[in-house]
């Protein structure tokens, strides 16, 4: 049975977050699963199911090129702004 | 209230809660034992929710009842024959396809049903039947897709879905049998007459039959007898496990 990635949304207009994986024989079944496992204990209102071959990862091996290089950027931050008050969180 | 109103209405509410305690204990037998872990979540799930509604009818009944008996009282502590669950629900678990189809022909009842108990005049059964409403439509959906996918699946999986089929669907006859006091309730806008979802329970199961390619069956001889408290001689083990803790411990709780 193939295996599927399982994304949950905590609440309205936050994003869906990975929270693990099941095996369900088509997608049908495996979003019923999901609800099952994964929202037992009110953990959100909404479910993504992803074929776990379908997801395109990046390679372990090359994370240091990948990744490394923003390392010393700071200024990619939008940190450097004063935020007037009543824009509030952001 | 009427004494015998009052009378007449715990009999149903107490029939209606032993009803979803049987079935979900059936269903909790599953827990460890699924074929899957995903079903091993989600059956015990479904029996959560049939236990809640019976602990809510119980509780009710008891309150109505004005005897001091509690909701444990009349889940533990009576005799079988004072249990007035339909047969289908304490029937075995046998496989996966009889316990889907088992859970497909009560939760597409249940869920008209409760709809129209919503139009009756009590208060607390119209809360009872708005949460179990959303339980039970999803107990139809789940249940359903499983009846799908193993009547139309593999030779194995026809074979066992057809022969849950063949062994279960007498018993579903009696989830519209009518006794003298769930008569008083429909007469007095209580409770609805089982027959008035008739038609929904088998367009249900028509249109999930057809898609699993399963012939519905004509029932030549219907197997009641719980509605009397004439039970099948599985129901003694299934009480023996049920109350074991009670009866070993009377007045135990947590």
């Amino acid at each position: 049975m193939p295996l599927w990635e399982v994304f949950i949304r905590p609440r309205t207009g936050l994003n869906h977050k990975h929270v693990g994986s099941l095996h369900a024989a088509d997608a049908q079944m495996a979003v019923q699963a999901a609800r099952d496992v994964y929202t037992r204990r009110e953990e959100g209102n909404s479910i993504w199911v992803v074929r776990a071959e379908q997801i395109v990862a990046s390679d372990p091996d090359l994370a240091a090129e990948n990744f490394d290089p923003a390392g010393d950027k700071v200024y990619r931050h939008p940190s450097f702004y004063d935020i007037p008050d009543e824009v509030g969180h952001m | 209230m009427a004494a015998i109103e009052s009378q007449a209405l715990v009999a149903s509410v107490v029939q209606l809660a032993d009803d979803h305690l049987i079935l979900g204990h059936r269903l909790s037998e599953w827990c460890g034992h699924a074929p899957m872990l995903e079903e091993d979540l989600s059956m015990p799930n479904m029996a959560l929710d049939l236990i809640g509604q019976a602990r809510n009818l119980y509780s009710y009944a008891a309150e109505l009842e004005g005897n001091n008996r509690s909701e444990d009282d009349l889940a533990y502590l009576r005799t079988d024959r004072e249990y007035r669950n339909c047969l289908l629900v304490e029937r075995p678990n046998t496989d996966f396809a009889h316990a889907m189809l088992r859970q497909l022909y009560f939760a597409a009842f249940m869920q008209p049903y409760w709809q129209a108990v919503l139009d009756g005049k009590d208060s607390v059964l119209r809360g009872v039947a708005g949460k179990a409403i959303k339980e039970v439509g999803y107990h139809i959906r789940h249940a359903g897709e499983w009846v799908v996918r193993l009547g139309d699946g593999t030779d194995e999986s026809a074979r066992r879905m057809n022969a849950a089929v063949d062994a279960l669907h007498p018993y579903t006859e009696e989830l519209f049998v009518v006794d003298a006091d769930r008569q008083y309730c429909i007469d007095n806008n209580v409770l609805p007459d089982p027959q008035s979802v008739r038609t929904l329970w088998q367009d249900t199961i028509n249109a999930v039959f057809s898609q699993a390619l399963i012939e519905v069956p004509e029932v030549t001889y219907p197997l009641v007898g719980g509605r009397e408290g004439r039970h099948t001689e599985d129901f003694g083990f299934l009480l023996a496990d049920l109350q074991y803790m009670q009866r070993t411990y009377p007045g135990a709780q947590w």
